[in-house]
């Protein structure tokens, strides 16, 4: 059973082709890894599958609608890759106007909140606290009322190695609930925290499979090595 | 119900930032004080032209600020979450009009509370309709702020817009010139102009001829309020390249 199903997805931003023909599916209740070096067009297939990019061709089904469909928006959460939250309002300030948008209840809040572990950051204003500390307030935000799938834009970066553990495993948990995830990442040591893959290059999907099947596939042991073999297969 | 969130937001951004607060409602104020040492020998002046600037200068302030945030929204990204959530453009748009509205009634109450009472200046006409007229200019400069922040790519540009469609339409007004003294083109665009009308109902006001004219100017201004905010929710796409 798929939550996220692609089909022949074209995107054309500026004059560029920056999905061709892309196809890929995203399995319900997993955590798969979108994988790629930056300019790979993660960004895109993520903001598509979210339904705030205009495509030029091909079909997006959502957990069951066709993307950005009116229904589906307060059923997915959406973490964009900049932190995109008000950086002159506190934490708590930002997550109860964005529970209130997406009619999540108050103690979502609180919630989510510890759910990103700032709980001693609650009440400060955004724009005092560190990048990594906004990139968490924001997907806090991405967290509100548990939606069904959470498509979360590089969660993970710049953050120290024991916060990105805690946060995959938030994201295992939140899985495990019945959660789908798709996570997106240019480090490719994050691709064993996933249970699926989805390597991605110049706009194409270069393997879509579990970290262990891709290893088998390529022989390769470390991901960055199997990533090579694929491009150079 | 999502307005009241948009326009609270919005007001708790600005609590944030009191160093605006006290500009937007100190400039204006310095701004008649200057006027009436400015004309102090001719007292006429500044008695025809305080009161329509009472009533327009909301319209600067607010068509600035709005402009700016609504811009910010865009490059933060906070646009872009708040159109993939299920927020209604018109709530939006609803609750910046009501938080700047409501900014723009502290700012001329208190302009106006200054004006006419430490400088001196007076009207014929009843001069709570005065800061009635400053917050609906607010409202209007509110809501053709955000429809222009559409065209403006970085802050520099929004800045310019200012100059671009604020000034030409004071200019044109009224407020120089006499309407009736203007070359019959020049008319023709002050009669396209939203600020020719309020600036109008203002000198209705300060003369206190409030009749049918009046009534007309008041119902383009909150027209074009309307128009504005509808032009806005055009600009604002869930989908973008």
């Amino acid at each position: 059973m798929s939550a996220v199903t692609v089909e022949h997805l074209r995107v054309v931003r500026g004059g560029t082709v920056v999905l061709p023909d892309l196809s890929c599916e995203v399995r319900r209740g997993s955590v798969t890894g979108l994988l790629g070096p930056s300019g790979s067009g993660k960004s895109t297939l993520i903001r598509s599958i979210v339904g705030v990019q205009r495509v030029a061709a091909g079909r997006i089904d959502v957990l069951g609608l066709a993307a950005g469909t009116a229904a589906l928006r307060s059923r997915v959460g959406y973490m964009t890759q900049a932190p995109s939250v008000y950086l002159d309002l506190t934490l708590r300030e930002n997550l109860r106007f964005f529970a209130r948008v997406f009619g999540a209840p108050q103690s979502a809040v609180r919630e989510a909140i510890d759910r990103v572990a700032l709980g001693d950051q609650a009440d400060r204003v955004v724009s005092k606290m560190s990048g990594g500390q906004r990139s968490r307030v924001s997907l806090a935000a991405a967290l509100l009322g548990s939606p069904e799938l959470m498509v979360l834009d590089e969660p993970t970066v710049g953050l120290d190695p024991l916060l990105r553990r805690d946060l995959w495993n938030l994201f295992h948990e939140l899985a495990d609930g019945g959660a789908t995830l798709l996570v997106s990442s240019h480090v490719m040591d994050e691709a064993d925290r996933c249970d699926e893959l989805l390597l991605l290059r110049d706009g194409r999907v270069l393997a879509q499979d579990t970290p262990a099947g891709i290893r088998a596939r390529t022989g390769a042991g470390s991901m960055d090595d199997a990533f090579l073999r694929l491009v150079e297969s | 119900m999502n307005t009241l969130a948009v326009a609270a937001r919005v007001l708790a951004q600005l609590r944030r930032d009191p160093r605006t607060i006290v500009l937007i409602v100190g400039v204006p104020t310095l701004l008649e004080a200057l006027l009436k040492e400015l004309f102090a020998g001719r007292s006429d002046v500044f008695q025809h032209v305080g009161a329509p600037l009472l009533g327009l200068f909301p319209f600067v302030t607010m068509f600035l600020v709005t402009s700016i945030t609504m811009l910010r929204e865009r490059t933060t990204g906070t646009l872009e979450r708040l159109m993939a959530s299920p927020l209604r453009k018109l709530d939006l748009l609803a609750g910046y009009g009501a938080a700047f509205g409501a900014l723009a009634a502290v700012q001329a109450s208190v302009v106006a509370a200054i004006t006419f009472g430490a400088l001196g200046l007076d009207v014929s006409g009843p001069k709570p309709v005065v800061t009635l007229l400053a917050v609906a200019n607010a409202v209007l400069g509110t809501a053709l702020g955000l429809f222009v922040s559409a065209f403006a790519e970085t802050e520099f540009q929004a800045v310019q817009f200012m100059p671009a469609v604020v000034l030409p339409q004071i200019m044109l007004s009224g407020l120089f010139v006499a309407r009736s003294d203007m070359a019959t083109w020049l008319r023709w665009i002050s009669d396209a102009l939203p600020l020719t009308y309020a600036y109008d109902a203002l000198a209705h006001t300060a003369s206190n001829t409030l009749d049918g004219r009046f009534a007309a100017d008041v119902a383009v201004v909150c027209g074009c309020i309307l128009l504005a905010l509808a032009l806005g929710a055009a600009t604002l796409r869930r989908r973008t390249a």
